[in-house]
């Protein structure tokens, strides 16, 4: 495959193809998500001497090029790839010719199925596009095998298909794809195509390379923040430090003489300075002398966040599940409470914000890197007052995402400003102000209780207090006060347990926004439920693994992964002083996965973490060194949430700034890491988060069995773990 | 005007003394394999190499670099290290969002110049000025240690 598209999107995909439904989908009722897609009956074949374009993802060029009109953005998870691969395996396509375009914004045509809108989110590109994109292929194939059977005059079922080719096998004939798309008029697609056995596979479950390395170690891959439309400005912002406050008075005397700045704008909640480059932008920014009516969240503290949201765990949440008679098991037994929390944490991509755009009286473009395509382009369009077909939106490779590009707050500045500037401008953020004008990671507080007799769970009882983040990104999605990421595996607990109750409490922090970020709701809810069965076990006196596993009869697949983790990380063989293993299991995603954490603990409280071991059953794996691979990063990010993440508020601002101060794992931190795939001929699981949300709970518990100190808040403290301090 | 020598060939720019490298780089020269990541060398993004040593160049101002050689990501390549680092890089599939890992090649190759056959110390001491937040470290060791092989 060529990847000369990658990372320099084309606009103006066919317009043919726009008209074409091809998929609906939407929310259900009761809050749930529900999936809908439908591959067109009637069939759409080329006309003319157009491009072959059986849907809104293929097409296929009289040169042979077959275009793969790519719904989801590229951040790093390997979609590019592994999408691809799931295309070219059903349409039986030599995967060298296969080419990316990014879908223009278009929610009709390339909404994910789980959401309705173009969203690359939830660990689920894969999950999501896996049938649809099967279907689509599969369907293309037939065109063309049925156009083979045309040109030929015989049997479409002695014709098989490879490598972009239609073979004819009794007369030896064959016929490129490219030759067979003048012949497709009139023809009617199958409806229901077969789809190959998984054992035909040919790319799926290869380790492939992926397509989009080459360019990225040579510096020529082209991310958002690297767009350069001739002429182009560039500029930098400052919103109020605080929370919802607005700018007062604005001198812009000393900015003015700075060498290089062109134009010193001042909005209403904002400031931007527009210069020849990004220093004169950024020195021009530091020369404003700036009044701001910081509003009413000037005195807000963490301490008030946690105050507000100890003070909202206590009241009744709305039930998201009930299985038997929790309040009455929670007499029975020996009963143990516990009640754990979760910091602010910020996304902190590698790459800074950023969005670059050209505004003119009757059209604006948009460059930028986004999760949420069909957003920006609305966003630019109800800013500049302009129709949205005047709006054209070029997604690009992202520079990390985990959350923060699901918003299009960035986008919305950026465009603001450049109604006020001549020609394009790029719009960056500093990392100070990417820091301090985040949508944080919310506070979460779990509150949970359960009896325990004869070492299995009679009751349980579990409360998450939080911000609900579906509330505001995906209203329809909150239904009777519930919020389905908020709850993600906790009214799903994969344990077995007789008498269960599980409620919600919505909690907004004060003035703080909040977001998705990598992991969402389970990593709070797998940090809470898998440190508390911890702590059950250890009630118990029974081992960790095998309190679990007796547990875990309903949950084969994520029973099987507790095995494999265990055995591999040498569970319950002896370990010097000060060091413990912990372990974690989480159904999230629509993946099994167990993990085994090895950590040492110093004197002084330090902490290191030896040794991760994950085992996960994810079904049918596409390109299996992708899956390791979001494996071993997702454990980082989690790891480096649980030791060092954590946004704290003073004076309705943010305290942190920058990476000296919100810090990140290192190098010479790394653990040892080592991912087990479980093979499986299950539907495919999503993975991109999965680690992430694995590592606290992991890590947390061993630093139990290193030390005996249960932390139920994150991240780690060195002062409670050394005894400086009491937990 | 200021003189640079960048990826062997000559360039005069028009920009203030004071401006760092990168945006030199990125905002005037169009070389944007140079990326942006903290601008008070703390990640590592912006690692360029300055005579051969590695340099982050979002403090490194314009007007000191005087005669010494610059050399970018877009051009490690033509360097023996540079060339055994990003085939490393591709052979172990090291790159997620491969923001980072313009910095990272840099202060790998950087690194095997001076020490053809570094030890996990020697790497950690090389490598731990730059983040990558994908968490791709493991891959990024096992990568240097093959390049090293190779050379």
């Amino acid at each position: 495959m060529t990847n000369t598209a990658i990372g320099r999107p084309k606009s103006g995909v066919d317009p043919r193809l726009t008209r074409r439904a091809f998929l609906g989908a939407g929310l259900g009722v009761g809050g749930a998500l529900l999936v809908g897609f439908h591959v067109p009956a009637a069939g759409a074949a080329a006309a003319g001497k157009g491009p072959f374009a059986p849907n809104a993802f293929i097409r296929i060029d009289r040169n042979g090029a077959i275009t793969l009109i790519m719904p989801q953005v590229e951040m790093g998870q390997g979609v590019y790839t592994s999408v691809a691969m799931i295309l070219a395996e059903e349409l039986d396509a030599a995967f060298e010719q296969v080419t990316l375009e990014h879908a223009p914004p278009n929610d009709k045509l390339y909404g994910n199925p789980v959401f309705g809108i173009q969203v690359t989110g939830n660990s689920n590109s894969i999950r999501a596009f896996w049938m649809p994109l099967r279907k689509a292929a599969a369907q293309a194939r037939d065109l063309l095998v049925q156009a083979a059977s045309r040109v030929w005059k015989v049997d479409p079922s002695g014709i098989r298909t490879e490598s972009s080719t239609a073979i004819h096998e009794a007369s030896g004939k064959r016929l490129a794809y490219a030759a067979l798309i003048d012949h497709v008029d009139g023809l009617t697609p199958s409806k229901n195509p077969p789809l190959k056995d998984p054992k035909d596979f040919k790319l799926i479950g290869k380790p492939l390379k992926r397509l989009d390395t080459p360019d990225k170690v040579v510096g020529k891959a082209v991310y958002g923040i690297d767009v350069m439309p001739p002429g182009v400005k560039f500029a930098t912002i400052a919103a109020c430090p605080v929370f919802g406050g607005k700018v007062g008075k604005v001198d812009d005397s000393k900015a003015k003489t700075v060498p290089g700045v062109r134009q010193v704008l001042v909005l209403d909640e904002f400031v931007a300075v527009v210069g020849d480059h990004m220093w004169a932008a950024k020195q021009g920014l530091g020369a404003l002398d700036i009044t701001w009516n910081e509003g009413s969240n000037a005195a807000i503290s963490s301490a008030d966040v946690w105050k507000q949201a100890r003070a909202a765990s206590e009241q009744e949440g709305a039930v998201a599940k009930i299985v038997g008679d929790a309040a009455k098991a929670l007499t029975q037994g020996e009963v143990h409470e516990a009640v754990y929390e979760l910091p602010f944490l910020a996304h902190a991509t590698m790459e800074p914000l950023n969005c670059t755009v050209h505004v003119t009286p009757t059209s604006c473009e948009v460059w930028v890197g986004i999760q949420v395509l069909s957003r920006a382009q609305a966003v630019a369009a109800k800013v500049t007052g302009l129709p949205l077909d005047k709006v054209t939106v070029h997604n690009h490779l992202i520079g990390g995402g985990f959350g923060r590009r699901l918003e299009t707050d960035f986008v919305e500045k950026a465009v603001l400003v450049a109604k006020q500037v001549d020609g394009p401008v790029k719009v960056v953020w500093t990392r100070e102000e990417d820091i301090q004008h985040d949508i944080y990671r919310p506070v979460y507080l779990d509150r949970l209780s359960a009896s325990v007799a004869d070492g299995r769970i009679v009751g349980w009882k579990h409360r998450i207090t939080g911000s609900s983040i579906i509330a505001r990104w995906l209203p329809p999605a909150f239904q009777k006060g519930i919020d389905i990421d908020a709850i993600d595996c906790a009214a799903d607990v994969p344990y077995d347990i007789a008498n269960l109750r599980v409620e919600y409490v919505r909690a907004e922090p004060p003035a703080v926004p909040t977001g998705f970020w990598r992991g969402v709701g389970p990593n709070n809810n797998v940090f809470a439920i898998e440190s508390f069965i911890d702590e059950l076990a250890r009630k118990s006196q029974k081992d960790p693994v095998a309190f679990r596993r007796d547990l875990l009869g309903n949950a084969p697949r994520l029973k099987a992964a507790l095995d494999v983790a265990a055995e591999k990380a040498g569970w319950g063989s002896p370990l010097p002083p000060r060091t413990g293993r912990g372990v974690a299991v989480q159904t999230a995603f629509g993946s099994f996965i167990a993990t085994v954490a090895q950590v040492h603990v110093d004197e002084r409280g330090g902490v290191r973490v030896q040794r991760i071991i994950s085992a996960v059953d994810t079904g049918i794996v596409v390109n299996p060194d992708t899956v390791i691979a979001q494996l071993q990063g997702g454990l980082v990010f989690g790891v480096t949430a649980a030791l060092y993440g954590k946004i704290d508020i003073e004076n309705g601002r943010v305290r942190q700034s920058n990476f000296h101060d919100y810090r990140m794992l290192r190098i010479n931190e790394m653990p040892q890491i080592e991912v087990h795939l479980i093979k499986s001929g299950e539907a495919p699981g999503g993975i991109g988060e999965t680690g992430t949300t694995a590592a606290p709970p992991a890590l947390a518990n061993a630093l139990f069995a290193a030390t005996g100190i249960r932390l139920r808040r994150l991240p780690v403290d060195r002062e409670v773990l050394s005894g400086r301090r009491p937990a | 005007m200021i003189e640079l020598r960048i990826n062997g060939e000559s360039k005069s720019v028009d920009v203030p003394s004071d401006m760092p490298l990168l945006w030199v780089l990125r905002d005037v020269l169009g070389l944007t394999g140079t990326k942006f990541g903290c601008g008070i060398a703390q990640c590592g993004a912006c690692t360029v190499h300055v005579n051969g040593d590695a340099v982050r160049s979002c403090v490194l101002p314009v007007g000191s670099i005087g005669e010494r050689s610059i050399t970018t990501i877009e051009a490690v390549g033509a360097t023996a290290p540079g060339a055994a680092v990003q085939k490393a890089w591709l052979d172990l599939e090291v790159v997620q969002c491969g923001y980072c890992q313009s910095g990272q090649i840099m202060s790998a190759s950087a690194l095997l110049r001076t020490m053809p056959h570094p030890n996990d110390a020697d790497i950690d001491a090389a490598m731990a000025g730059n983040i990558c937040r994908c968490g791709t470290y493991a891959r990024i060791r096992e990568a240097i240690k093959k390049a090293a092989q190779a050379g």
